[in-house]
């Protein structure tokens, strides 16, 4: 459908357009024509993804003029897979609708390790080793020294790239992951390169957030996007937390003793170099002089992961004198090294800040905070010098690198943190030192000024004016949407009782208590045989899982579940684990249905969507708060009292409970879809946790079943089924339209948006 | 194996109470054939391998006779009785390997489908449908019995009667438990601390499936190792060791036992499995690509102990195996199914046809295939887009009665012109008071036209536009056929339904591609147009009053058929046009 919103004309590829997509999009492209930042709230399976691709591809096109490009951020691949077969149905729509005009360049982008078409060097095991691979037959000086030498390997794929040079173009479409993999295996070119290659002329471009927000990677991927770009960030109810972990570093006693692995072996090529090439040492040295700590031309094969800090705090000043040549590079690393050993050996936790830190480290070690702040700069520079290629084996070192300029460069938001042991494992010596970030605004801060518009959206923002407090910015638009049901096609239920009328939680006393999980199995096997489909169940985490599945093993109620569905359970292996989701769908789309094992804040709960019959029923066991005693944590905590004033617990709540959300909201996926929610813990009754619920289940949650026990929530179950089996009118009943046309929308326009039918 | 064949005295039964005769068997791989020892007897019998279904025998020991019991397909039992047991197994083994040859070739044996080896339930069922159904019997003995059509082609046409029956007949393929193996609990016997496993080749085959490693070292081990037995014990040993949870004890009895090592090493076989299916899994949901791009938590970056990810416990120990992978690796193989067709109690037989099986991976091209549509289909919102079903009728003409009933608006209507009706009522009226005045004004002048005939003429225009009223206005149900006499309408049907019979089987043989369609084609023509000039004869014979309607009727027939010999015709020229013009050579199959 086409129809205008002002003066965009929007070029929508479905039929029917719902009344809040249409509402989004109007304030969408207020944000955008403000140039200001927003913060968009909207429940999933109201179709957020395509009406704001629909809104800026159309924005795009009214204004061809100042073309705007769109970067896309996902939090995971798969879901930029996902997207990018979204915008691949709306470019159809948009090129069947206005011809040529409408092409545009959309490309996903991701590591080596997937999008590599060279099979030897697909062989390698993981992403560091891939990219390793390609390095040993890209990096610069391995091609210089093939035109001389036959023997030395090069990839084809990047040599015929290399040669088209300016001509590897993409022509207009959008590509995911396999397309680009397939046109590069048919151009014989390589994909990767040639995706880096077109992020400065694709119109969209689909990636995850680190590509952005993690300076390492962004420093080399993102760099020259401009100003006029929208940024997108879509599931942007974790950004917090990506944006800490994007500035936080740790040192383990294996990380030491890596490190001090690569320094040998640097040594060694040093003594090696002074034997046979001094000069090159000589010329790096008299750059390093001249201020240059890496020269601005790097070739994109040298480039590798960048510098920690961000952009701005770089300094921009000569490399100090005392590291500026390699050997003495080298022992200030050793002494850090050492320095780091005997922190390592505490028996207490201790927390410091870094500038305490570092005035130790210099009284104790002799590194001065410059110095260390050029660790990282001066570490790629002796690498590239050297002509190290196998940059996997080199990560400890370079880890050691990272902590040393975070830790010179930031003095505030920062702490550091020892612990001789993880606090659940007391009898298990892992001492640790982490530099951990507490500051979210500060990662992603660069990008709210360098970008004229940023779009943060996600189906759980809830409490929404806290998101702006924790990442510092000031939206020009931040609203939450309600959802217009059709019929009630959601329906959360809490659990507070099992058939035995004894209250269930996971709360910690009673977590191991053999009634409530006996409570909590025997639930599961009334409602996997009355659920048709996908059941889904969540755990609060991994440990607890395991203890009450083994429980269930034993005590024979998972035999009775098997009766019923068969079981597939996320484990710590992403492998093991993407295997038993895709058999679990191939089960629930045969029809013999299956239940799904997962942990709230693993890797399914965040981007796997249980949509249609592959979830009919949602079950969170327990409340998903993090583990309280952590010491990272507390210290978080204590940040956030002290800078933003926010209270402990309802951090506590707010974190839990926008978990338990995300984990039940992805059983919806639009409004002919339906599904059962159901929190089973005594604590979700209270008003406190719940209200903290985004208000779309909050406005469906009815008090009757706030409070329920195992035979009451099987009743509901049933009833509920019986109602949505029932055939009904998509386009909504009794005066309010669920489901707008074309003509509704012309009529829309004329009467004005206030009668936005709800 | 051909052409081995084995002899041995028995004593042939048709039933449990059977005396029995006394004769020789004689065993073929083809068939097994008894003949008596008196000649005069007539239990001479002749049985083809492939008709037998099951073989059961008496169990050794047992203070039974050595009885063979042999079940056909159509469940007439057979029984043998041997003088000796040896005798007995040979024979039943014979006929185990003979069936089990009989069952990989089951497609050339159902291309050759000629009359004679119809089975008996398959005639009998015909029977029953020609007993049941009126129409179809008569039907059958106009067509069959006349020889226009041969008994194959009748009910090649009507595969779905017969079809029913055989849907029934075809045995579903069993799936696999949805009980793990682990659940299998020993029995013990109270008093020692000896337990006891029961396996049945149902476990066997799911440990298999399962497992292969223990798949592959079965293969291995048995018998040229150890005996089927030891190699079980082993395999249960270490389970156990499993289930204790205790590694240390795992690995020092791994380390003394190679063989024992086996089973409690991680799964080399299915971990190249993984591998391969990983490259295939839909990349909507391949988290295993999100740990490729994610460059937050290279070793070390991120948040290592906030309480949210979890404690990683030591996991390079190799003798541990948790229980969550089993249950992941039961169900995907209960998913998978049983994907053998071998019902064999023979162990090694069972894993060297998984072996097999497993080494047949689908082709990747097709996967890729069916998972770029998947994400496809994943990818719209489907309440969003316009309703994608189009309302269309069905097209099923099940009764020609609805046929005529549909033709009853134009019978009525096209006497009088493409008028609407009302106004056909209107004229009609006025035509009669016109001819009432003419009648009244020349019955008066002209004395040649008797009044009786007038009234005769008027009494029939009035009764007929009464009717016709009747038909529009009241009951819209009754067609015109129902006013036909009673033969006539039954010969109206009969006709229709065999024409429609004949032009089935007429459209149906075109293009012609064999001499054997030719002479069929050559056949129903000849049919038809007997058919036709019957139609002819059957006009004519009707009451004059109804002569039009029944013509009405009748030309959509004859315009079948016309058009059915029309094409006949053409084809014809166009053959021997072609024959004559030197291009009679073989032709590519379906080319006319």
């Amino acid at each position: 459908m086409i129809f205008k919103i002002e003066d965009v004309t929007v070029y929508f590829p479905y039929e029917n357009i719902y009344p809040e997509q249409y509402e989004y999009m109007v304030e969408l492209k207020r944000a955008l024509d403000a140039k200001g930042h927003c913060l968009l709230e909207m429940p999933t399976g109201t179709g957020k993804t395509i009406a704001l691709l629909s809104l800026i591809t159309s924005y795009r096109l009214s204004r061809p003029d100042s073309p705007i490009k769109l970067v896309y951020c996902t939090r995971t691949v798969h879901e930029m897979e996902k997207t990018l077969a979204e915008l691949k149905v709306l470019h159809d729509y948009q090129v069947s609708q206005l011809g040529a005009q409408a092409k545009i360049l959309a490309i996903g982008l991701s590591s080596r390790k997937n999008l590599c078409v060279n099979p030897k060097v697909l062989a390698a095991e993981n992403r560091d080793s891939v990219d390793a691979a390609c390095r040993k037959r890209t990096a610069s000086w391995v091609r210089t020294l093939a035109a001389e030498n036959k023997n030395v390997e090069l990839c084809d794929y990047f040599e015929n790239h290399d040669k088209a040079a300016e001509n590897a173009l993409l022509p207009p479409g959008v590509y995911t992951l396999e397309d680009l993999r397939m046109f590069g295996k048919n151009r014989g070119w390589c994909p990767y390169f040639l995706a880096r290659h077109m992020v400065q002329f694709a119109n969209v471009i689909v990636y995850s957030y680190q590509y952005l927000l993690d300076p390492k990677v962004a420093g080399i991927i993102s760099k020259e996007l401009q100003k006029e770009s929208v940024v997108v960030f879509d599931e942007a109810h974790n950004i917090d937390n990506v944006c800490i972990e994007a500035l936080s570093v740790s040192v383990r006693r294996v990380t030491l003793e890596g490190a001090n692995r690569n320094l040998n072996k640097i040594r060694q090529e040093i003594d090696r170099f002074k034997a046979t090439d001094a000069g090159r040492l000589r010329a790096e040295y008299n750059r390093l002089v001249e201020g240059l700590a890496l020269r601005g031309d790097l070739s994109g094969t040298d480039q590798w992961l960048a510098n920690p800090a961000l952009p701005h705090d770089i300094l921009k000043e000569a490399v100090p004198g005392n590291i500026r040549r390699a050997e003495h590079f080298v022992h200030v690393l050793r002494r850090l090294l050492q320095y780091l050993g005997g922190r390592l050996d505490t028996e207490n936790v201790e927390k410091e800040s870094p500038v305490n830190f570092v005035s130790s480290l210099n009284s104790q070690a002799g590194i001065e905070q410059k110095t260390l702040k050029f660790c990282y700069d001066r570490l790629h520079s002796l690498m590239l010098t050297l002509e190290i290629t196998d940059t996997d084996e080199f990560l400890p070192i370079q880890t050691v690198c990272d902590f040393a300029t975070l830790v010179g460069t930031y003095a505030r938001g920062f702490s550091i943190i020892i612990e001789p042991y993880d606090e659940r494992m007391p009898h298990i010596p892992d001492p640790i030192l982490q530099l951990s970030c507490h500051d979210a605004s500060l990662a992603i801060k660069p990008v709210f000024d360098r970008f004229q518009s940023v779009v943060i959206t996600s189906g759980t923002l809830s409490p929404i004016d806290l998101y702006p407090r924790l990442l510092s910015f000031n939206p020009v638009v931040s609203r939450s949407f309600k959802m217009s049901m059709t019929r009630d096609c959601i329906c959360p239920m809490v659990l507070t009782r099992g058939s035995d009328q004894l209250p269930v939680s996971t709360k910690f006393d009673m977590r191991s208590d053999p009634g409530v999980v006996r409570n909590y199995g025997k639930f599961l096997v009334e409602m996997v045989s009355i659920v048709p489909d996908g059941v889904v169940c969540f755990f609060v985490s991994y440990s607890y899982m395991d203890g009450i599945i083994a429980t269930w093993s034993e005590t024979g109620i998972l035999k009775e579940i098997m009766q019923q569905k068969l079981v597939f359970i996320e484990t710590q292996d992403v492998v093991e684990t993407t295997l038993a989701l895709d058999n679990y769908r191939r089960a629930c789309d045969r029809g013999r249905g299956a239940v799904f094992f997962s942990v709230a804040r693993g890797k399914v709960a965040e981007g796997i969507d249980f949509d249609r019959h592959y979830g009919r029923l949602v079950v969170m066991f327990g409340v998903p708060f993090q583990y309280t005693l952590s010491k990272i944590l507390l210290a978080r905590l204590e940040y956030l009292r002290d800078t933003f004033q926010i209270k402990e617990g309802d951090f506590l709540t707010f974190d839990a409970l926008r978990q338990a959300a995300q984990c039940v909201g992805r059983v919806i996926r639009s409004k002919a879809d339906y599904g059962m929610m159901i929190f089973a813990d005594k604590r979700y009754s209270r008003h406190d946790k719940r209200s903290k619920l985004p208000g779309w289940i909050l406005s469906h949650l009815r008090d009757a079943h706030l409070n329920l026990s195992t035979d009451m929530a099987i009743h509901i179950a049933r009833e509920f089924l019986r109602k949505m089996a029932q055939p009904y009118d998509k386009a909504g009943t009794m005066g309010k339209k669920t489901l707008l046309t074309q003509e509704d929308l012309e009529k829309m326009a004329e009467t004005g948006v206030q009668d936005m039918v709800y | 194996m051909a052409g081995l064949q084995l002899e041995k005295r028995v004593k042939y039964k048709s039933s449990v109470k059977d005396p029995g005769t006394p004769g020789i068997l004689r065993l073929r791989e083809v068939m097994l054939l008894f003949v008596p020892e008196d000649p005069k007897s007539d239990s001479k019998l002749k049985v083809q391998t492939q008709n037998i279904k099951s073989q059961k025998s008496t169990k050794e020991g047992s203070n039974k006779p050595p009885w063979l019991n042999l079940t056909n397909k159509q469940g007439r039992s057979h029984i043998f009785e041997f003088e000796n047991y040896q005798d007995m197994h040979a024979c039943r083994e014979f006929i185990a390997k003979a069936l089990a040859k009989c069952e990989e070739e089951p497609k050339k044996l159902a291309v050759s489908t000629s009359a004679e080896q119809l089975s008996i339930a398959d005639l009998e069922l015909r029977f029953k449908l020609l007993r049941e159904n009126s129409e179809l019997q008569r039907l059958h003995k106009q067509f069959v019995e006349s020889k226009v059509l041969t008994e194959d082609e009748f009910w090649a046409t009507r595969k779905k009667l017969l079809g029913k029956d055989s849907i029934r007949k075809s045995k579903q393929q069993v799936g696999l438990k949805s009980m793990m193996v682990s659940g299998i609990k020993p029995s013990t016997d109270g008093r020692t601390n000896r337990v006891t496993f029961n396996l049945t080749p149902e476990i066997i085959f799911q440990i298999f499936a399962e497992k292969p490693a223990v798949r592959q070292a079965f293969i291995n081990y048995v018998p040229s190792k150890m005996t089927e037995k030891d190699f079980w014990t082993k395999y249960f040993r270490a389970e156990y060791l499993y289930s204790t949870k205790n590694t240390a004890v795992a690995a020092a009895e791994a380390a003394e036992d190679e063989e024992l090592a086996v089973f409690l090493k991680p799964d080399e076989i299915l971990a190249r499995e993984t591998r391969q299916k990983i490259r295939r899994v839909d990349p909507t949901l391949d988290m295993e690509a999100d740990q490729g791009d994610d460059y937050t938590h290279l070793m070390d970056h991120g948040i290592q102990r906030d309480g949210t990810s979890d404690i990683v416990e030591p996991h390079n120990d190799q003798f541990k195996r948790s229980l969550v992978q089993d249950l992941n690796r039961h169900a995907a193989v209960v998913l998978e199914g049983r994907s053998i067709d071998v019902e064999s109690e023979d162990t090694r037989t069972v894993a060297e046809a998984l072996m097999r099986v497993k080494q047949v991976s689908k082709a990747d091209s097709e996967a890729n295939q069916e998972r770029l549509e998947r994400i496809s289909r994943v990818a719209g919102m489907e309440d969003l887009q316009a309703p994608q079903n189009f309302p269309l009728a069905l097209l099923s003409i099940k009764d020609p009665r609805d046929y005529f009933e549909s033709q009853q608006g134009n019978i009525l209507n096209e006497p009088r012109g493409g008028g609407g009706l009302k106004r056909n009522i209107h004229e009609a009226y006025e035509l009669l008071k016109a001819s009432i005045l003419e009648i009244k004004t020349e019955g008066l002048c002209d004395p040649l036209i008797k009044p009786e005939v007038a009234l005769e003429v008027f009494s029939s225009l009035t009764r007929t536009i009464s009717t016709a009223k009747n038909i529009i206005g009241k009951n819209p149900r009754e067609s015109f056929l129902d006013r036909l006499p009673k033969p006539t309408k039954d010969q109206v049907l009969h006709h229709w339904t065999s024409i429609q019979e004949l032009l089935r089987h007429f459209w149906s043989s075109y293009p012609i591609t064999t001499t054997y369609l030719h002479t069929k084609v050559g056949k129903l023509k000849d049919a038809m147009s007997n058919t036709y000039s019957q139609l002819e004869a059957m006009k004519e014979s009707v009451q004059s009053d109804l002569r039009h309607q029944v013509s009405l009727l009748v030309r959509p027939m004859q315009q079948a058929l016309d058009a059915a010999f029309q094409h006949y015709e053409a084809d014809l020229q166009r053959r021997t046009t072609k024959s004559v013009g030197g291009g009679g050579g073989e032709r590519p199959n379906g080319y006319v």
